[in-house]
Parts: structure tokens; C-alpha cells; sequence
């Protein structure tokens, strides 16, 4: 095995050390992620767009502040993939659709911005469903991500290239972004660490909006602590998103420290009654109660909350969403930037044919089949019934989580109903893919804070389960403090970290890109 | 025009008033004279390079976010208010879905049922045609924030407008820029004043906008644009009629005029026995009527839904209060005040009022001419040559400081009235500033002794009979030989020198 494999595998945390140390160079450990990349990703495909050069030279420039002793910050030279919803300046950002096919926007997200000011070097974009649309990746007009656990299978999505990237050792560290779990379950179903932030805890400015008002970006990392560590450079307040919340963030990577010495004592662990049971994989509920034992045995209090409400939470979010997206996809006309289609049976095609033409032929069916949801749910005449509707219940579902959180300080559940499915076996059938975020919808909705830990493997299929933790708006460092033991509690068990078993290598093929 | 609907005949306006009474509802949009746009920082100056005030918020380029200008907010608070509204206490964006290329996201960031400003009024007043003034109460439905869309320049084609154009370009300068909307409640019982109410609302609502500093008001840059929804109802029937909603009037003027056209066309339709169809419709100003623009009738459900990129506004009471603390004095008390100041008997006030003088008054005052003075000119040759082109006072191209320079002229004794109006002439024309003008065109009055005298021994030759009767101690004859005079010196003389001249020389 040489060098550069050995530092693929290392946690971002260690490399950041290595780092201020000199073992490594930020030059050698970016190399090696491109050429974990170039060997896998023909297999994987996690990426949509790998800059090499750029990330070398961003490298390079990070090895020169560490060479004259002033870091810009901790993670300074550890480099990271970035999913392609988030606006790169000179990268092309496509958000996995044909529509934006070409587009080089010409600004930063703020999420890229801090990360380039903290000296991340950006190995490329991420691929994800269409506009963040669906929970498998295969929804990208540029073909689907392959799970590194059995390259048969959905990595989880939207954000399948995040967490296959990050799964698939490409990347130590990667950022998604979660509109109704798509951080968390393909966190689950590649037994990576995913976290949703607060809402408002991290900009959206240049984040590419699936639905403004349960979008959030956050870290896809391999440990509770590496993403504490990304969490503290991309959060807190921007005055560019009015949605930011002008707060300080609270101590996270403190928490995950505090954490990984797995001392639960005091903590009350509330586990959902309707996130579990009926409808979730044997061996998905069998690793996430022992997971629960974990916890009791490290001291915490687990007590058993109902938060009635859930049960409405995926019809009310396939109501608000598919409405705030068709409002949304509706600038991409073909007037100002990306695909421009001439309908070919008209001469002289008016800007409405060619707007008709364009959207037609860049859109794909999941990006339609919400535009027209969402057209038809804000239609006068339909718009109480249906968006008027939804958010009375996301109201409801507030008030669940406030008298949960009155009885437990973080909630509990399985991440996903199920282990990753065979790549194909949902594409026909849109309620059963809608159905793996039902555990996940309820914090978007509600704005709070979750985090998925990988639980072990489903004795059933040797696949990665994931174990969510739910915490108050603002108390993300709850997600952190809990996590950590947990994945603290397994590895011991386990003796070594879930994504390091040497396995993994038998299932990736090596494919060239 | 082009369809058989509209050119179906216009009944006589007096005579469609005997079977039908007019209902208006105006909505005026007014641009705020913000220094940055409504949801970015981007520059607002109008007349800029295409597509160089923008940035990737007012492009609606993906991923891009709104933040509200606060200025902008201020500014909805102080009109509101000085409408009499209520000001919410929380109220939010709203997005108003429809697609056209000018609009960067194919939404415009607006408010819905939850506008900042509602429930208001404001009067305005208008001659009652003997003498006296007749005031009207318009009800003020909501004033709301909104942005603007960027410009659409269709080019080639005949019309100028996006059918049968070659192609067209876009301007997102405008796009973002802060709009305030109001709405009034349908304006009823006004009868054959309809017409005039419309006119004095918009040019009332004007006064006021200029009076709170919030925009520039410039009807004819934009800055502030007027739809005229209208509908006839059967006379002394409550229900009210069908109403067609004329887009863009933008001229005080055509706001009377297009109203005027609407209850005329309207109650031939109504007299035929056909129905009005509910539509938008363009005003032609060089025509004179309007014409049925269909072009967005297939797309009239907007599917408002609140913006969820914004946090919803809450402006505190004790904000509000101060705001309301700089309001500046109520139009009516404002008028009473001036009157006395000035010293205007009522007709001459209410003549003032009703040429929308009073700030060009004010300003020329300010400026350091007499009341009566600024009074005189604002109100005859500014006046008429206003009238001339269908423009307001202020917006000709003659400014109150420059009306007073010619005055200061003219006390000096450097011009006389004749000159004075020349003067004038060349400001207008855009040949300068006054004394720019009174150089260019050598328009001093002459005041070489020499040439004066030799002038008026000139025209007692020529008048001998004149001059006798000037001797035998009729001054009042001298007028005559002044006239002579001012003709031989082409007007360029001191007119009261001259007589005094004559008389010495006839003494």
C-alpha cells in the first residue's frame, strides 16, 4: 500500500496534524485524493467535475502558509469535495442538470468562500439528483453515483456524490446540502457522518435552492469530529442570506471532543415512537436498538416520546417543497445562462417557445414531476387546501418537537427505513423513493438540527445503517456531544472504524476515470 | 385599431354620463430614489450603461439571495403614513409568479395580502367650474413593496413592441429597483369628474411623494407610473360594472385623458348590448385611446406564495413613530400656509393649485424671487408652454433657480420684460443658464446713453404730432414714442429710461 493510499484513509482531524507537523504536505495529500480519484471514480462516480489544478494550486499556496507559520486555520490544506448545487467561481456548477449544462457562475457561494478563506483546497463538485430532487443520485442527468459498498446500489441521495466521495476514501471531507435528508440518509447508506445544521446556521448564499425554506449545507465527513471541525469553518451568520441566524455557534468541535470520551451521564435520549418499526428494515431497527443500549450503557436516560405529527410529514413536505421549487427552477429559461434549445419546428420561435423548448428538453422527469406539483399545489383555488395546508402541519410538527425536546434533550431514530437499494428498483415508482426520507423530512420541516452516525452493517445484507440524532434549533453541539460517544461506544466494540475495514477495497474495482 | 372591439364607436362623454356612472381604481407605482436597489447593493442611477447596474441578487443568477434595504422600508413607512394608512406590525414578501424574459427569475419579489401600508386616504381637490373647489376623499386600499423588472427594447419591427420585433434586448439596470404600489379603493360618485379626480390624485399623491423626498417623481422616466382600472355601472345602480385595467399612463394629463376615452368607448360596448371584457389594455398617447393588450390575459393566476428567502418585516411602534415625527406638513395645511405667506388672494391661489405650481413657486421663492413674481411667470409663459407639450411645470426643462436668475435680471435692470421671456425662450431650448443665454444671444437692454438718446430724437422726428402733444403737457402720449423706440432698439432698451428721456427732451 503506498504513502498516498495510507493518507486517503486518514481522518481529516489526523491530516490536519500531520499537516502542522510537516509529516505531510498539503501538495501530497491533495495528490493523493486525485489519484484515489482518477483509480475509483470510473467506478464510483462521485464527481461531475474534478479540478486539479485548481486544488493543486490552492495546495500549493496552503503549504507556503504553513511554511511561514500562519495557517488560516485548522483544517488549513485538507482538501474537500464540494456538491454541485453549491455556486463555485470559475467551476462549472450544473446542480446535476442538464438545464445548467455549461454554467460557470461567476461568484462563491459563502460556504465556498469560507472554505477557500480557511485554505481547503476544492478537489472538484459532487454529482446529486437533479436540483437536489430525489434520495439515490440516479436522478442526475449525468448518470448516478455507485454506492463503494456494492457498486449495485444507490449511494443515497440527493447527495450521493458527497458521501460516496467521502465513503469511497476520495475525499476526506466533502459538503452536501439537506432538504429532507439528502445529507443524513446517503450519510446512512454509505456509512458516512452527516450533518444537517441547524436552519440558518449556515449560509445558503449561492447555494442552489431545491426549497428555500428547509435547504441547508452541511459537513459529509468519516468522523463525528472531522465534521465538528468543517461545521465551525462553513457556519455562522452571513449578512448575505437574511435566513442566517445572527448568532455565535456553539462550541461543536468542543462537544465531539467532550463526546468521544463517552460519558452519557445526565443526558436524556428521547427515542421517536413513529420513526421506527413498521416499514423500517429488520436489520436496520436491530443495529439502531443496540445503538440505544450503547447510549444506556455510557449513562444516558432513554425515554420513549411520540410526536404524533410525523405521520404528516412527507405529505406536507411533498406539498411545500415541490411549490417553493417550481418557483424556484422557473428563472432557468434559457434567456441569461445555460442550455438555450430552439424548438425545431418553428421559425423565428418567440422568447416563450424558446423558454418552452429549453425547459422541455433540460429538465428531467423528477425535476418536472415537482414543477408541476408544486404549480399546481400554489394554484389559485388549491392554495389552502394544499400549501395553506402543509404549513399548518409543519406548525404541528414544531410543536411535537418542542414537547419532545421537553422531555429528552436529543431525539433518536434510524436515519433511513432501509439499507441502499439496487440502482434501478425505485425509478419507477416515486412514492417508495419519497418514502426513504420519512425519518429525516420531520428536522427540515421543524428547522432543527440532525446528524447520522453510521450504526454498523444490517446483518441481513452487510449493509451500512445509519443512527440519527435530532437536537433543538441552536443546540447543534447536543448532535455532536451524542454522536461521538456513539461512534466512540461502536469502535470500541468494533475495534476500528466502520469505513476502515480493508474490505471496502474488494468491492471498488479499479476503474480509471 | 387593430380589433373590431376597439374601434366599435365612442359614445360622446357628456352623453355616457347620462346613462352610466364611472368607478376607478388607480394603481400607481411609484421607483424610490434609494441609493442601492431593493434587495442588493447594486447603484440605481437612471440612464446608466445597459447591464451595469447588476449583480448575481437582481440577475436572479441560481443560488443568489435577497436582503431588504432598509432605506426602502423607511421610505413605504413615511408614504404610508403620509396616506393616513395603518402600518402593519409584521408583514411579509411575496412571490408573484409569471414568466417574461425581463424578469431575471421569473417571479417578482412583491407582497401580497400582506402589504406594509393599508387602509388610508388622502384628498384632493379640483375645480368645481364656478369658481370654487370641489374636494374629493379617496380611500387608499394598501401601499406595498415590490421590485422592479429589468427594460425590454424590442427592436425592429413597426410597433416597438415585442410582436413582430427582430429581436430584443434586455436591461436589468431597473431590475431590483425599489417600487412602492398603491392601490386605491374603487373612486366612486365622481361623475364627469372622474376624469379630473384621476388626474388630480395622481398629480395630489406626486405632491406628496416630492414632499417626503422618497422618489423623483419623474412621469416621464418612469419614476412614477399609473394604471386606471375603470368600469361603468348603470346609473344610481351600486353594482359595479366590468373593469379594464390601462397599463402605464404616464402623464397627469393622459391619466384625465385615458380615463376620459374608457367611459366613452365602454359605454358604446354597454350601448350596443355587449358585455366590456375584463382585460389589460395600453394607452397610446399620441392617439389618444387605448387598445387591448391580451398578451398576459393566459397567465393571470400568479400563484403568490410568501418569499421564503426572506425573514418577515416587523417595524416597531416606536419606529414608526419617529418616522411619522418627519413626516412633512399635510398637502391642505401646507396650502393655507403658503397662501398667507405669499399673499395670494384665493383665486390666485386656487389657480396655483390647480396648475400643480406650488413647489416651483416654493422653490423659486426659495430661490430669492418675489411671491408674485415667481407666481407670474410659473403661471403664464411657463405655464402656457407646459401646456404646449403636455408636461408638468417641473418637468420642464427650466429649473425654479434659473425662472429666478431671470427675475434678479430683470430687477437689476438688466432685462426688460420682452427680453426676459427671450431669455426664457433659450433655457427652455437648452442653450443654457440665463446669463449663458443673455451672452449668446446679446439680449441686454442697451444702456449706452448715446445710442438711447439718439434713438428717441430719432423717433420724435419721425413723430412730430406726437411730440406736440407731449409739449402741450400730455404724458400719456410719450407711450407711443416708447413704442417707436423699443422697435428701433429691437426691445433692448430700459423701457422707463427711455420715457424719461422723452419727457426731458420734451419738457
Amino acid at each position: 500500500m503506498s504513502a498516498g493510499s495510507d493518507l486517503v484513509r486518514r481522518s481529516a482531524a489526523d491530516l490536519a496534524d500531520a499537516l502542522a507537523s510537516g509529516e505531510t504536505t498539503s501538495v501530497e495529500l491533495t495528490r493523493a485524493c486525485l489519484d484515489r480519484i482518477a483509480q475509483v471514480d470510473g467506478a464510483v462516480h462521485a464527481f461531475l467535475h474534478v479540478d486539479a489544478e485548481g486544488a493543486l494550486a490552492q495546495a500549493a499556496a496552503s503549504d507556503a502558509r504553513r511554511a511561514a507559520g500562519r495557517p488560516a486555520s485548522a483544517l488549513d490544506g485538507v482538501p474537500i469535495a464540494v456538491k454541485d448545487v453549491l455556486a463555485t467561481e470559475g467551476l462549472p456548477t450544473t446542480c446535476g442538470s442538464r438545464i445548467l449544462e455549461g454554467w460557470v457562475p461567476p461568484y462563491d457561494a459563502t460556504v465556498v468562500a469560507r472554505l477557500r478563506a480557511a485554505g481547503l483546497p476544492i478537489l472538484g463538485k459532487t454529482n446529486m439528483d437533479e436540483f437536489a430532487m430525489g434520495s439515490s443520485t440516479e436522478h442526475s442527468a449525468y448518470g448516478p453515483t455507485h454506492n463503494p459498498w456494492d457498486l449495485d446500489r444507490i449511494p443515497g441521495g440527493s447527495g450521493g456524490g458527497s458521501s460516496a466521495a467521502v465513503a469511497a476514501f476520495e475525499a476526506p471531507l466533502a459538503i452536501g446540502t439537506d432538504t429532507g435528508g439528502s445529507i443524513r440518509q446517503p450519510g446512512a447508506v454509505t456509512g458516512t457522518v452527516g450533518v444537517k445544521p441547524t436552519y440558518g446556521g449556515v449560509s445558503r448564499y449561492g447555494l442552489v435552492a431545491l426549497a428555500n425554506s428547509l435547504d441547508q449545507a452541511g459537513p459529509v465527513t468519516r468522523t463525528v469530529l472531522d465534521a465538528a471541525l468543517l461545521h465551525e469553518v462553513i457556519g455562522g451568520h452571513d449578512p448575505k442570506d437574511s435566513t442566517s441566524i445572527d448568532a455565535p455557534l456553539p462550541a461543536l468541535v468542543e462537544a465531539a471532543r467532550q463526546g468521544a470520551a463517552a460519558d452519557l451521564s445526565g443526558v436524556r435520549v428521547g427515542v421517536v415512537r413513529e420513526l421506527g418499526g413498521e416499514g423500517y428494515q429488520a436489520g436496520v431497527q436491530q443495529r439502531f436498538d443496540e445503538a440505544v443500549q450503547l447510549l444506556v450503557g455510557a449513562g444516558a436516560e432513554v425515554v420513549e416520546v411520540s410526536c404524533p405529527s410525523f405521520v404528516h410529514a412527507l405529505a406536507a413536505y411533498y406539498l411545500i417543497m415541490p411549490s417553493e421549487a417550481s418557483s424556484n427552477l422557473a428563472r432557468f429559461d434559457a434567456m441569461r445562462y445555460g442550455l438555450r434549445v430552439l424548438p425545431e419546428t418553428i421559425d423565428n420561435p418567440s422568447a416563450e417557445e424558446v423558454m418552452r423548448a429549453t425547459r422541455d428538453a433540460g429538465f428531467g422527469d423528477e425535476a418536472k414531476r415537482r414543477i408541476i406539483l408544486g404549480t399546481y399545489a400554489l394554484s389559485s383555488g388549491y392554495y389552502e387546501a394544499y400549501y395553506g395546508q402543509a404549513q399548518k402541519v409543519r406548525t404541528l410538527i414544531s410543536r411535537d418537537f418542542e414537547a419532545a425536546f421537553g422531555q429528552a434533550d436529543v431525539l433518536v431514530s434510524p436515519t433511513a427505513p432501509t439499507t441502499a437499494f439496487p440502482i434501478g428498483e425505485k425509478l419507477d415508482d416515486p412514492l417508495a423513493m419519497y418514502l426513504n426520507d420519512i425519518a429525516t423530512i420531520p428536522a427540515n420541516l421543524a428547522g432543527v438540527p440532525g446528524v447520522s452516525v453510521p450504526a454498523g452493517l444490517a446483518p441481513e445484507d452487510g449493509l451500512p445503517v445509519g443512527f440519527q440524532v435530532l437536537a433543538p434549533a441552536l443546540a447543534d453541539d447536543r448532535l455532536y456531544r451524542v454522536g461521538a460517544a456513539l461512534e466512540a461506544l461502536l469502535e470500541k466494540e468494533w475495534g476500528r472504524p466502520l469505513l476502515g475495514l480493508d474490505k471496502l477495497d474488494h468491492r471498488i474495482p479499479e476503474v480509471t476515470r | 385599431m387593430t380589433a373590431v372591439s376597439d374601434s366599435g364607436g365612442l359614445v360622446d362623454f357628456d352623453e355616457a354620463l347620462e346613462r352610466f356612472d364611472p368607478a376607478m381604481g388607480l394603481e400607481v407605482h411609484v421607483e424610490l430614489n434609494t441609493v442601492t436597489k431593493m434587495f442588493c447593493g447594486c447603484r440605481t442611477e437612471f440612464g446608466a450603461e445597459p447591464n451595469t447596474q447588476t449583480c448575481p441578487t437582481c440577475l436572479g443568477l441560481p443560488g443568489s439571495l435577497p436582503v431588504v434595504n432598509g432605506k426602502a422600508v423607511e421610505s413605504a413607512i413615511r408614504i404610508g403614513l403620509a396616506l393616513n394608512c395603518e402600518i402593519a406590525e409584521w408583514c411579509r414578501f411575496a412571490r408573484k409568479n409569471y414568466f417574461y424574459p425581463d424578469m431575471p427569475k421569473n417571479f417578482q419579489t412583491s407582497q401580497y395580502d400582506e402589504p406594509i401600508a393599508f387602509d388610508g386616504w388622502t384628498e384632493v381637490e379640483i375645480n368645481d367650474g364656478e369658481g370654487g373647489v370641489e374636494r374629493f376623499r379617496i380611500e387608499i386600499e394598501r401601499a406595498h413593496m415590490e421590485e422592479d423588472t429589468g427594460k425590454s427594447l424590442h427592436v425592429g419591427g413597426a410597433t416597438g413592441r415585442i410582436h413582430g420585433a427582430d429581436y430584443s434586448l434586455v436591461d436589468y439596470n431597473r431590475a431590483g429597483i425599489p417600487l412602492i404600489e398603491i392601490v386605491t379603493k374603487p373612486i366612486t360618485g365622481t361623475r364627469e369628474k372622474a376624469p379630473a379626480v384621476a388626474r388630480a390624485y395622481v398629480a395630489a399623491l406626486r405632491d406628496i411623494l416630492l414632499g417626503l423626498g422618497v422618489s423623483d417623481v419623474r412621469m416621464e422616466q418612469g419614476s412614477l407610473r399609473c394604471d386606471v382600472n375603470l368600469s361603468l355601472a348603470l346609473a344610481g345602480s351600486d353594482k359595479l360594472g366590468t373593469r379594464t385595467e390601462t397599463k402605464n399612463v404616464n402623464s397627469l394629463r393622459s391619466v384625465e385623458r385615458a380615463a376620459r376615452y374608457e367611459i366613452s368607448r365602454q359605454a358604446a360596448i354597454l350601448d350596443a348590448g355587449e358585455s366590456v371584457l375584463q382585460e389589460t389594455r395600453h394607452w397610446h398617447e399620441d392617439t389618444g385611446i387605448t387598445t387591448s393588450g391580451r398578451e398576459k390575459s393566459d397567465a393571470e393566476d400568479y400563484r403568490y406564495f410568501p418569499e421564503p428567502d426572506l425573514v418577515p418585516v416587523a417595524p416597531s411602534r416606536p419606529w414608526v413613530e419617529e418616522l411619522r415625527g418627519t413626516l412633512p406638513e399635510p398637502p391642505r395645511e401646507r396650502r393655507a400656509r403658503l397662501q398667507a405667506v405669499w399673499g395670494f388672494a384665493d383665486l390666485e391661489m386656487r389657480d396655483v393649485v390647480a396648475a400643480g405650481a406650488i413647489p416651483v413657486i416654493e422653490a423659486t421663492v426659495a430661490a430669492g424671487t418675489t411671491p408674485q413674481a415667481a407666481r407670474k411667470w410659473w403661471l403664464s409663459d411657463l405655464a402656457r408652454r407646459a401646456n404646449e407639450q403636455g408636461v408638468e411645470l417641473a418637468d420642464l426643462p427650466i429649473s425654479p433657480e434659473q425662472v429666478a436668475r431671470v427675475q434678479t435680471l430683470v430687477d437689476e435692470g438688466a432685462l426688460n420684460d420682452k427680453l426676459a421671456r427671450q431669455v426664457i425662450d433659450g433655457v427652455v431650448a437648452g442653450e443654457g443658464d440665463p446669463d449663458a443665454v443673455v451672452k449668446a444671444r446679446g439680449l441686454a437692454i442697451v444702456s449706452d446713453e448715446g445710442a438711447l438718446s439718439e434713438a428717441v430724437d430719432r423717433a420724435i422726428a419721425a413723430n412730430p404730432d406726437v411730440a406736440d402733444k407731449i409739449r402741450d403737457g400730455k404724458a400719456a402720449a410719450a407711450g407711443a414714442l416708447i413704442g417707436a423706440v423699443m422697435k428701433d432698439m429691437r426691445g433692448q432698451a430700459d423701457a422707463g429710461r427711455v420715457r424719461e428721456l422723452i419727457l426731458e427732451k420734451l419738457a
